[in-house]
C-alpha cells in the first residue's frame, strides 16, 4: 500500500528564455507522503508545481498525477487537485466564510461534509469568519488559504511555499495540521525554504538550481553525511570562520546563526585541537562540540559539491 | 512600452486629421421636378464647390423622408417647379435646404455653405442679367431647435456603455490574474466559459442599468425624444453591450494587470471611439484612411442605430446592415478571446 504511487515525474524540464528553471526532474511520491521540496528561491520549486498543478507545460518530460497525464488529463486532474500557490491567492474583499463558501462552490462541495478535514484550522480563524481575507494577518491568510485549498476533499494537495512569512507559532500548528491530514490518507506535496520544516516530511528532495540533489528520508539524508561536523561557539563569528578556514584539515566553515559549524574528514581531528587552535589565535571560544549533522548542513554540502563539479566543467 | 510611446503618436495624429469642422464631400440629394438651365447651372456650382457630392436625384416627399432616414444624404436641396419660367416672369423662385440636424454643427453648417453659394449665384445672375433674386428657405428636420444635447445624447450612451462594459471587464479579470485568483480558479474544475461568464453577467446587467438610465434622462430633463420603438432601443443595446463586453474579455486575455487592462481599454478603445465613430467630428471631413478606420469601430455604427431610432423614428429595416455588423463583431470578439484564453498560466 506504502509503494502505491501517487506522483510520478520523468526528465521534467522547464525554461524561461535563457533560464532553467528545471533541468531534468524525475521522482515519486508514494500515496499518503508528505513529500518536501527543500530548496532556495530561484531553485525551481514554484515551476515544479506548476507544472504538478497543471497550469504549466513542461518543456520535455511527463508527468502524471493519480495516473492522469498533467498535460492531457487536465480536466479530470483539476477536479482531484487542491493547490495553494506561494502567493496568497483568495478574494481579499471576501470575508472568511465567504472565500470558504466560494471554493466549495467551484469545485461543488459539501462545506459539511468535508468540514471534519479542515476543523482543526478552521476553528482558529473561525473568530473572524466575517473579516475580511485581505486584513488578516499572514498566519491567518495562509490557514484559511489551506481550508480553502482542502474544502473539496482533495487527492492530492499541492502546498507552494505555505509557511513562507508565517510567525514561528503558525507555522508549528500548520504543520500540526499537514500531519494530521496524513490520517486521511491524502498525498502532500509542499515545497519550503525552511530547512527545520525538512525534518517533519515523510521523505524529501533537495532542489537547487532546477537539479534534485538528494531524495530521503531526513534521516537517511543526514546519515548520507559523510564528514564530521564541530559546531563552535565564540565571541566573534566571523572571525572564527575565516581563522578555520585556514586551519589545515577544514573542508568548511559555515555560519548557523550564532555558531560556526565546520566539517572535516572523519577522525581527522577533534574539538580539542579545534579549542587549542583558537586560543592561539586570540579568540575566546565558550564551547566546541560534536554535531549531528541537520538537512542545512546537507544541503550546503550537495551544493558545494554540485558546484565544485560545474566548476571542474568550466575550467578544463 | 509600446503602449507609452506610441499611443501618444497615435493620439496627435488622430486627433490632428480628425479635428476639422470643415465639411467636405457631404452627401447631398436633389429635387428638381422642372429641370432647365438655371437649375443645372445652380446644381453644377453647389457640387462644385467640393463641400457637396450628389447622392440621388428625388422625385416625391415621401423619397425624401425615406432618404433621411436611411441617411443616404445629409442635405436635400429642393428646387421649385417651373424654376427659370419664374425667375423670367419676374418671381422669386425657392430653394429648399433640407438638413439632418441629428448632427446639428453638420446640418447648419452644410446649410450656411449652400446659402453662400445661392448668394453668390444671386449676385452673379444679376451682375449678368439683372433678374431678381432666388430665395433659400433653410429648414432643419428631426432637431428643428438645433439641439446640440440630441447630438450628445446618442454619443454619451455609447461611449459610457463602452467605459463601463469593456474597461470594467477587462480589469476585473486582469485583477484576478494579478491577484493570483485567477490561478486557483484555473485549477478547480471550471471551465473557461464559466468563468467569463461569471465575470460578465454581473456587467451586463450593470451596464443595462446605465443605459436605462441616461436614456430616462436625456428624455424627461433634455427632452430627447424617442421616436421609435422603445424595446428596438433596449435590444439593440443590449448587442451592443454583449459586444463591449466582448471586447473586454478580449482585452483581457491579451492584458496581465490591471494596469495594461487600463491603458489598452483607454487609448486603444476610448479615444478612436469618441474621435472616429462620428460622435464628435463628423466622419465625412476625416481623411480617407481614417474613415476606413471608422469602419471598424463598433460605436460608428452603434451611434448610427440609436439616433435613427430616437431621432428619426426608423425601424430596424433601416438599419438592419448596421445591426448585423455589430453582431458580426461581437461573435469575432467572443471567438477570438474564448480562443486566446489561456487555461493554464504563461
Amino acid at each position: 500500500m506504502a509503494t502505491e504511487v501517487s506522483i510520478h515525474c520523468e526528465n521534467l524540464t522547464k525554461t524561461y528564455g535563457s533560464v532553467t528553471a528545471l533541468a531534468g526532474i524525475s521522482f515519486k511520491v508514494s500515496k499518503g507522503e508528505i513529500f518536501g521540496f527543500i530548496g532556495p528561491d530561484g531553485a525551481g520549486k514554484t515551476s515544479l508545481f506548476r507544472i504538478l498543478a497543471t497550469l504549466l507545460l513542461p518543456d520535455n518530460g511527463t508527468a502524471s498525477v493519480e495516473g492522469l497525464d498533467v498535460v492531457n488529463d487536465y480536466k479530470k486532474l483539476r477536479h482531484l487537485l487542491g493547490y495553494m500557490p506561494g502567493r496568497f491567492s483568495l478574494y481579499q474583499d471576501l470575508s472568511v466564510a465567504e472565500n470558504l463558501q466560494f471554493f466549495a462552490g467551484i469545485f461543488k462541495a459539501d462545506i459539511n461534509e468535508n468540514y471534519y478535514l479542515i476543523r482543526d484550522i478552521y476553528e482558529q480563524i473561525a473568530p473572524f469568519a466575517r473579516r475580511r481575507a485581505g486584513k488578516l494577518s499572514g498566519g491567518m491568510k495562509q490557514k484559511l488559504a489551506l481550508c480553502c485549498a482542502l474544502i473539496h476533499k482533495p487527492v492530492v494537495l499541492i502546498l507552494d511555499e505555505p509557511t513562507t512569512g508565517v510567525d514561528a507559532i503558525s507555522r508549528q500548528e500548520f504543520w500540526e495540521m499537514l500531519i494530521r491530514l496524513k490520517q486521511e490518507h491524502i498525498t502532500i506535496l509542499v515545497a519550503t525554504p525552511y530547512m527545520d520544516e525538512a525534518v517533519l516530511c515523510d521523505r524529501v528532495a533537495l532542489i537547487q538550481h532546477g537539479e534534485i540533489m538528494a531524495i530521503d528520508t531526513p534521516e537517511n539524508i543526514t546519515l548520507a553525511y559523510p564528514y564530521q561536523l564541530f559546531r563552535i561557539k565564540s565571541s566573534n563569528t566571523l572571525n572564527t570562520i575565516r581563522l578555520m578556514k585556514e586551519f589545515e584539515g577544514i573542508l568548511s566553515a559555515e555560519m548557523f546563526g550564532d555558531t560556526v559549524h565546520v566539517s572535516a574528514e572523519k577522525g581527522r581531528i577533534n574539538a580539542n585541537a579545534i579549542i587549542k587552535y583558537l586560543s592561539e589565535k586570540g579568540m575566546k571560544v565558550t564551547a566546541v562540540s560534536e554535531a549531528d549533522p541537520g538537512i542545512e548542513d546537507c544541503f550546503i554540502h550537495l551544493m558545494k559539491r554540485s558546484g565544485v563539479v560545474s566548476n571542474k566543467i568550466k575550467t578544463p | 512600452m509600446v503602449i507609452l510611446f506610441g499611443m501618444p503618436l497615435v493620439q496627435v495624429l488622430l486627433f490632428g486629421f480628425a479635428i476639422t469642422n470643415e465639411i467636405r464631400d457631404a452627401k447631398v440629394s436633389v429635387v428638381d421636378p422642372t429641370p432647365d438651365a438655371v437649375t443645372h447651372a445652380l446644381r453644377n456650382k453647389l457640387f462644385a464647390s467640393g463641400f457637396f457630392i450628389e447622392s440621388e436625384i428625388l422625385n416625391s416627399q415621401e423619397e425624401i423622408a425615406e432618404n433621411f432616414r436611411k441617411g443616404e444624404s445629409k442635405m436635400v436641396v429642393i428646387f421649385e417647379n417651373n424654376f427659370s419660367g419664374k425667375m423670367e416672369r419676374g418671381e422669386h423662385p425657392t430653394v429648399q435646404l433640407i438638413a439632418d440636424a441629428s448632427d446639428p454643427n453638420t446640418a447648419s453648417m452644410l446649410v450656411n455653405y449652400a446659402n453662400g453659394i445661392i448668394s453668390e449665384f444671386n449676385r452673379e445672375q444679376r451682375a449678368a442679367s439683372g433678374i431678381p433674386l432666388i430665395i433659400a428657405e433653410p429648414r432643419m428636420i428631426y432637431n428643428p431647435a438645433l439641439k446640440g444635447v440630441y447630438m450628445f445624447v446618442p454619443g454619451i450612451i455609447t461611449i459610457l456603455l463602452m467605459l463601463v462594459s469593456a474597461m470594467m471587464t477587462s480589469i476585473s479579470i486582469a485583477r484576478e490574474k494579478e491577484l493570483g485568483t485567477m490561478e486557483v480558479l484555473l485549477v478547480s474544475p471550471l471551465r473557461p466559459f464559466n468563468i467569463i461568464a461569471g465575470k460578465v453577467i454581473p456587467y451586463v446587467l450593470l451596464s443595462f442599468i446605465n443605459a436605462i438610465s441616461i436614456l430616462l434622462l436625456s428624455y424627461y430633463v433634455f427632452g430627447v425624444p424617442v421616436k421609435g420603438s422603445v424595446l428596438l432601443l433596449l435590444a439593440e443595446s443590449i448587442l451592443f453591450i454583449i459586444l463591449a463586453l466582448s471586447l473586454g474579455i478580449f482585452i483581457s486575455t491579451i492584458a496581465n494587470n490591471q494596469q495594461t487592462a487600463m491603458m489598452l481599454s483607454m487609448f486603444a478603445m476610448m479615444l478612436p471611439t469618441i474621435l472616429l465613430s462620428g460622435f464628435i467630428f463628423p466622419i465625412e471631413n476625416m481623411p480617407e484612411v481614417l474613415q476606413w478606420l471608422s469602419l471598424a469601430m463598433p460605436p460608428r455604427w452603434f451611434i448610427q442605430i440609436i439616433k435613427s431610432i430616437m431621432l428619426k423614428g426608423s425601424g430596424i429595416s433601416y438599419f438592419w446592415k448596421e445591426t448585423l455588423i455589430l453582431t458580426f463583431m461581437a461573435m469575432i470578439f467572443i471567438v477570438a478571446s474564448i480562443r486566446k484564453f489561456k487555461i493554464r498560466l504563461a
